[in-house]
């Protein structure tokens, strides 16, 4: 089950590294950025049903 | 007169005129039109059961240049069923390394090792001519035991008509016209099936916008036995992708991806493939070897199938049913696997031992293949050439993550293998009544092999239906069906225990002559048995 509730503990700490290493990156390099770090996290998930429910999450 | 369309590359099938020019229009059980992979396996499949098959093919042998390598297990599997796979194999190349470059750099590589316990590997690389001339060598060898087998060279269908409860044909040849008529007309006549077009049939799905740039080199130089993939090669005018894969007689297959927007008879041009031949052989040593151009040719491909493979008397096979790109050699592969499906359903249709609804069966188990397969080489083609900027960014990402992260590499596409497909839900199927039983042979796979005794499983799956008893349950076991014949193995060993076992201590399987499973339990059970097979046959 995707959890929908919050659950990381320094919510601003983490936005905050988020956004720095897209520091200095054009548009193209920050999406490239960004598609990557799609792929890490989806592996990391790698239940199949919990993917799909974040696929559905995101696309709103 | 029938003018050749191409070159070929043996002649296997010399045209010999036979009295039936010359007489009223005989009435065949069976007609295969085209003699490719799949119209020659399938008259060899059926004249081993004794069903006659007449095979006519408007060229006098195997066409000549690029086409099929990559000839996979369950293919390998369904040809020593045949009698045709120990030259196939001897002659084939088998590559277990392969890489995938991206840009200037190595990605990764990875290492196909082979599955132990089976008789063949995974696949090998043998040009398609070989492979056909093979086949016709196996039905020359059934023929001289008695095989029902006949093939007319240079014999080219122009017309054909429904008349009720049979076909007939207008066949061309050297010696002018002549007719034909046949209880069951198979075409298996190649991606531009004449007999579809005479038909009026549709053909629907996706036509991919590319151009591919073949270039089969002989070369003497020592150059490792690998299979090389590069996305965006670095060499200069290399396109999209390029691949670089060993056929036998010291050929290599070289792939070019050059896009939609080409000069066709410009990128032919001997100076301009030579320039991009160099570039690719000599971009790990910088060294360009001494090699002859074998062959050259640019194809498109296309991903699509019939809407329905049977239509009443007339079946579609092959090509001519189906297409899909070349990536993960799905072609000749999903083809051979059409004529097995057909041949032995075909066979008891003629007998009157099943319904010839059972044919009905053919057309939907093996659509749903073709659409498995249209998936399979679709996906890689999105990700070979991205269509959208999304997929463009995505496939980027992957290539860049493969180099660093395992995790990524099952991601990069370049073409999957060719498996063949499992036969999930379809009607005479089932049931699954092995608790623990394999996923691999549930009701529908192909049965994968494992050793029995000296030899291999699939050596006494031979070609009718099957019991397969093993363990404790194994134990004198008969069934009065004359239909079904019963290998029994009480004690399996490692490798038939995990494919056919799991974590049962026996099972009772019961497989159809195209060595799919049908049913299978944990104990015999005589009705039970006899109510799956009338399932399989079609009968109920
Ligand atoms: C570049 C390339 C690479 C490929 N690589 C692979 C691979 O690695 N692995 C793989 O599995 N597949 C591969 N394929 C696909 C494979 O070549 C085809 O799927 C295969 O040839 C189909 O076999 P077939 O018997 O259905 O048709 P075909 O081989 O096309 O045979 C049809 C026959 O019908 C005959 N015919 C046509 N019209 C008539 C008529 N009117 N009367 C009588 N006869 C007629 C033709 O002359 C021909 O002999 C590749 C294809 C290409 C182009």
């Amino acid at each position: 089950m995707l959890k929908t509730e919050p659950n990381i503990p320094d919510p601003d700490g983490f936005y905050d590294e988020l956004l720095r290493i897209h520091e200095g990156l054009s548009r193209e390099e920050s999406e490239a950025l960004n598609a990557r770090l799609v792929l890490v996290l989806a592996n990391h998930i790698g239940d199949r049903a919990v993917l799909a429910e974040a696929l559905e999450a995101a696309w709103g | 007169m029938v003018q050749a369309r191409y070159k070929t590359a043996f002649t296997l099938y010399p045209y010999e005129k036979v009295p039936q020019q010359d007489a009223a229009p005989t009435r065949h059980p069976v007609l295969i039109v085209g003699g490719g992979p799949v119209g020659l396996a399938l008259a060899l499949d059926l004249g081993k059961r004794g069903t006659p098959a007449l095979v006519l093919d408007d060229h006098e042998g195997a066409g000549l240049g690029s086409k099929a390598i990559c000839f996979a297990k369950r293919t390998l599997d369904i040809a020593h069923r045949l009698g045709a796979a120990r030259p196939m194999v001897e002659k084939g190349v088998t590559w277990n390394v392969g890489r995938v470059f991206a840009g200037e750099g190595q990605l990764f590589s990875f290492n196909l090792a082979p599955e132990g316990g089976q008789r063949h590997p995974a696949f090998i690389n043998l040009q398609q001519p070989w492979f056909e001339k093979y086949l016709v060598d196996a039905i020359d060898a059934a023929r001289a035991e008695g095989a029902p087998i006949e093939i007319r060279g240079a014999n080219r269908v122009t017309g054909m008509a429904r008349k009720g409860d049979h076909v007939a044909l207008d066949v061309d040849t050297p010696d002018g016209p002549y007719r034909l008529e046949a209880d069951w007309l198979v075409a298996c006549d190649g991606a531009r099936s004449p007999l579809r077009d005479m038909m009026g049939l549709d053909f629907e799905g996706r036509v991919f916008e590319d151009n591919f740039l073949i270039a089969d080199v002989r070369m003497k130089a020592d150059f490792p036995t690998e299979r090389w993939f590069w996305f965006q090669p670095p060499f200069k005018d290399a396109g999209q992708s390029a691949l670089l894969h060993k056929q036998p007689d010291d050929i290599w297959r070289i792939d070019f991806q050059l896009g939609w927007d080409i000069d066709r008879d410009l990128e032919l041009q001997p100076d301009r493939i030579r320039a991009r031949v160099d570039a690719m052989l000599s971009s790990q040593t910088g060294e360009v070897p001494d090699y002859e151009l074998e062959w050259t040719s640019i194809y498109t491909f296309q991903c699509r199938r019939m809407k329905t493979f049977r239509h009443g008397p007339v079946l579609f096979a092959g090509d001519a049913a189906h297409q899909v790109s070349p990536f993960g050699a799905r072609g000749a592969n999903s083809g051979m696997q059409d004529a097995e499906n057909l041949a032995w359903k075909l066979d008891l249709v003629l007998r009157g031992d099943a319904p010839a609804t059972l044919l009905d069966s053919y057309a939907a188990e093996r659509e749903f293949a073709a659409d498995e397969n249209i998936l399979n080489s679709s996906r890689a083609t999105d990700f070979m050439t991205p269509k959208s900027h999304a997929s463009r960014v995505f496939r980027d990402a992957v290539l860049r993550l493969a180099g660093k992260h395992p995790f990524a590499r099952p991601l990069v596409n370049s073409g999957r293998l060719s498996v063949p497909c499992t036969y999930d839900e379809f009607a005479g199927f089932g049931p699954d009544a092995l608790p623990g039983g394999p996923a691999v042979t549930r009701p529908g796979a192909a049965c994968p092999d494992a050793p029995v005794g000296n030899g291999f499983l699939l050596d006494h799956l031979a070609g009718d239906f099957m019991v397969l008893a093993l363990g404790a349950v194994a134990d004198g076991i008969a069934s009065e069906n004359p239909k079904v014949s019963i290998l029994s193995v009480p004690e399996p060993d490692a490798a038939l225990r995990a494919r056919y076992l799991g974590e049962a201590s026996g099972a009772v399987y019961l497989i159809r002559p195209d060595q799919h499973v049908v049913a299978r339990w944990d104990r015999f059970d005589a009705d039970a048995l006899d109510a799956a097979m009338a399932r399989a046959m079609g009968q109920v």
